[in-house]
């Protein structure tokens, strides 16, 4: 018990920054580096997913919308009101969190399967809002040129320096994410950051409460957790991870349609947090990688073989069915089970000795 | 002698089926009190409306004189009132020494940002939270377990896990309801010590079981329940000897015991 929580969390945060530093020394590819960008977006909305469903044990088939309404949000913001990217994301971030609490504050009462339709037909609803209010949304055709994100010096401050002296500041902006290399090391910063934070989370006063109202709710408010308050906070949590993951996408591609937010996206998502480990957090950057890498190699071999278009959906199910036969805990874990499972076999029977274990666990 | 709780005409109706019916009775400090009676006599039902889990139908409850009935269950555990379960429910997924730790929640500071960002000396009170949590798993002789699994442990251990884990929350009022099923004698032994160490540390306890002989060792004060009726009150004497009593656990109806 000696050791701290920080350092642990900081020591795996420093190993991804260095292993996420190093990548695209290796990684020639422009495409390779795009698609790793988007496992980091969905790292973090599969993170953000499992703080509700690994951990509270409350499902949501929805996620989808509030990834889209984040990203919707920043993208109509930029191109029609010319808002700052940086002054948009967070604005998206704010209304995905507020509509997560007016439509989890009467969802979270549902248990279960109840919960998974409510959720289920709350994405379907933004869905459809997005494909129908086109006079904001613009509709199927989507939202086009959202402007990239740069970091440069505040036009305030550029506006009081030529009050101020009489001089015009010329200076550009110091850092476009514009190239595939800037938006591989944006996305993963980020990412890698939420990771360390869920982390943290988990293993606190807050993290413990949300595990036991998912182990036993009675037991968890006999003992004085207010347990829908809990879950209320851990649903807006989660949606805020999608929102921001949302915005990050649309900053990164720069152009979003309602197809990239439907329900077979939320499926998805619930996929990636059920192969990395329900309760893991690291495990969601497996689940992530293998569900957007699986997407990816499935749509090049649609383009060899026409059979395997529009595989995804049936991978999806198949992947998830398996998962759960052979792996239920994931799998991160799972594989771990399985090595031990052979090192025991190979050795003679282990003599049962009282293993000094690490308190708390990730 | 003060009166810590007190319940006025508590009635549970589920559907068509009284579960209690017009039950009152005081829980005096300073006491071991035991509500007892077969199975089906309503003992549970009586607990899950002390602690909150559901409201009584009619009736009130109340603790040190204020009215508890309308709360939900963790303004009632702030209140000073902790209870184990019949059908053990620890946290499986955790270990031992977390279980404690929620334990602790009421006791402990933090909230998401500080949980998050680890400021705020959020880690110095996670291990204060850890050492006292320790302290529970000592009184109750779980520390050498401290980092296994909940659910790992046998299940005589689940059950004192859970009174640790239900004092840790410093009640007023132990709620314990049937501790002692499914255990075995030796088992039992150290139960009745263990339940005399808690109430010498100054926590009341209300036991609820259908075991006579546990519940007569070491009760003061007996309340029997019988189809969600009171039928009998006093010292395990007089209610040993109290003919409906008898009736109730030998008499008409074949009663399953143990």
């Amino acid at each position: 018990m000696k050791t701290s929580f920080f350092t642990s969390t900081l020591l795996w945060m420093g190993v991804g920054l260095i292993v996420m530093a190093i990548t695209p020394r290796f990684i020639h590819s422009n495409y390779w580096l795009l698609v790793l960008a988007f496992v980091a977006i969905n790292a973090i909305l599969a993170v953000g997913l499992n703080l509700l469903m690994g951990y509270a044990g409350q499902v949501s088939l929805g996620h989808a919308a509030f990834y889209g309404i984040g990203a919707y949000t920043t993208a109509i913001l930029t191109t029609q009101h010319h808002v700052s990217p940086w002054l948009a994301l967070p604005a998206g971030i704010l209304l995905t969190c507020v509509i997560a609490y007016v439509v989890g504050v009467p969802c979270l009462r549902l248990h279960g399967h109840y919960l998974a339709m409510a959720t289920l037909g709350f994405g379907w609803i933004v869905y459809i809002v997005l494909v129908q209010w086109d006079q904001v949304t613009l509709g199927t055709s989507g939202v086009e040129n959202i402007p990239k994100l740069a970091i440069g010096w505040p036009e305030v401050l550029k506006e009081h320096y030529r009050m101020l002296t009489g001089f015009r500041w010329n200076a550009g902006p110091l850092v476009v994410f514009d190239n595939d290399v800037k938006r591989f090391y944006l996305t993963w910063v980020v990412a890698i950051v939420l990771l360390g934070v869920s982390a943290n989370i988990v293993r606190s006063r807050v993290g413990r409460a949300l595990r036991a109202l998912h182990s036993s709710e009675n037991a968890a408010a006999t003992l004085g957790v207010d347990v829908s308050r809990y879950k209320t906070m851990v649903f807006v949590l989660s949606a805020g991870y999608a929102a921001l993951a949302g915005s990050l996408y649309a900053h990164v591609v720069n152009f979003i349609s309602p197809s990239v937010f439907g329900f077979i996206v939320s499926v998805g998502l619930v996929v990636m947090v059920v192969i990395g480990g329900m309760g893991s957090v690291w495990g969601a950057v497996v689940g992530a990688a293998t569900i957007t890498l699986l997407v990816e190699w499935l749509r090049d071999l649609g383009e060899v073989v026409p059979v395997f278009k529009e595989f995804d959906v049936i991978a999806h199910g198949l992947i998830l069915i398996l998962v759960m036969l052979f792996l239920p805990a994931g799998l991160t874990m799972g594989a771990r089970e399985l090595v031990l499972r052979w090192f025991r076999r190979r050795r003679p029977a282990p003599t049962p000795q009282p293993q000094p274990r690490e308190v708390t666990r990730v | 002698m003060s009166t810590l709780l007190e319940a006025g005409n508590v009635c549970k109706v589920f559907g068509g089926l009284v579960a209690v019916n017009d039950v009152s009775f005081t829980v005096q400090a300073g006491q071991i009190t035991a509500l007892i009676g077969p199975n089906g006599a309503g003992k549970t039902t009586m607990l899950n409306m002390i602690t909150g889990i559901f409201p009584p139908s009619s009736g009130w409850i109340r603790l040190d004189d204020k009215p508890i009935h309308r709360l939900p269950p963790h303004k009632i555990s702030a209140r000073g009132i902790a209870r184990t379960f019949q059908n053990v429910e620890l946290f499986t997924n955790m270990t031992v020494l977390e279980n404690v730790m929620v334990g602790r929640h009421l006791r402990s500071r933090g909230n998401l940002f500080t949980a998050a960002t680890r400021l705020g000396g959020a880690n110095a009170e996670e291990r204060k939270t850890a050492n006292d949590a320790m302290t529970y798993l000592e009184l109750v002789g779980l520390v050498d377990v401290a980092c296994e699994e909940a659910g790992d442990l046998p299940f005589g251990r689940q059950r004192l896990l859970e009174i640790a884990r239900a004092l840790a929350t410093e009640p007023s009022l132990l709620l314990l309801d049937e501790a002692a099923a499914g255990l075995s004698t030796r088992e039992k032994k150290d139960l009745v010590e263990l339940i005399f160490r808690i109430r010498a540390s100054g926590v009341n306890i209300f036991l609820v079981d259908h075991d006579m002989d546990l519940v007569m060792d070491i009760s003061d004060h007996v309340i029997v329940l019988d189809h969600g009726e009171k039928i009998s009150e006093g010292t395990p004497g007089e209610v040993q000897h109290d003919e409906q009593v008898i009736a109730a656990y030998l008499g008409e109806e074949p009663v399953s015991e143990k």
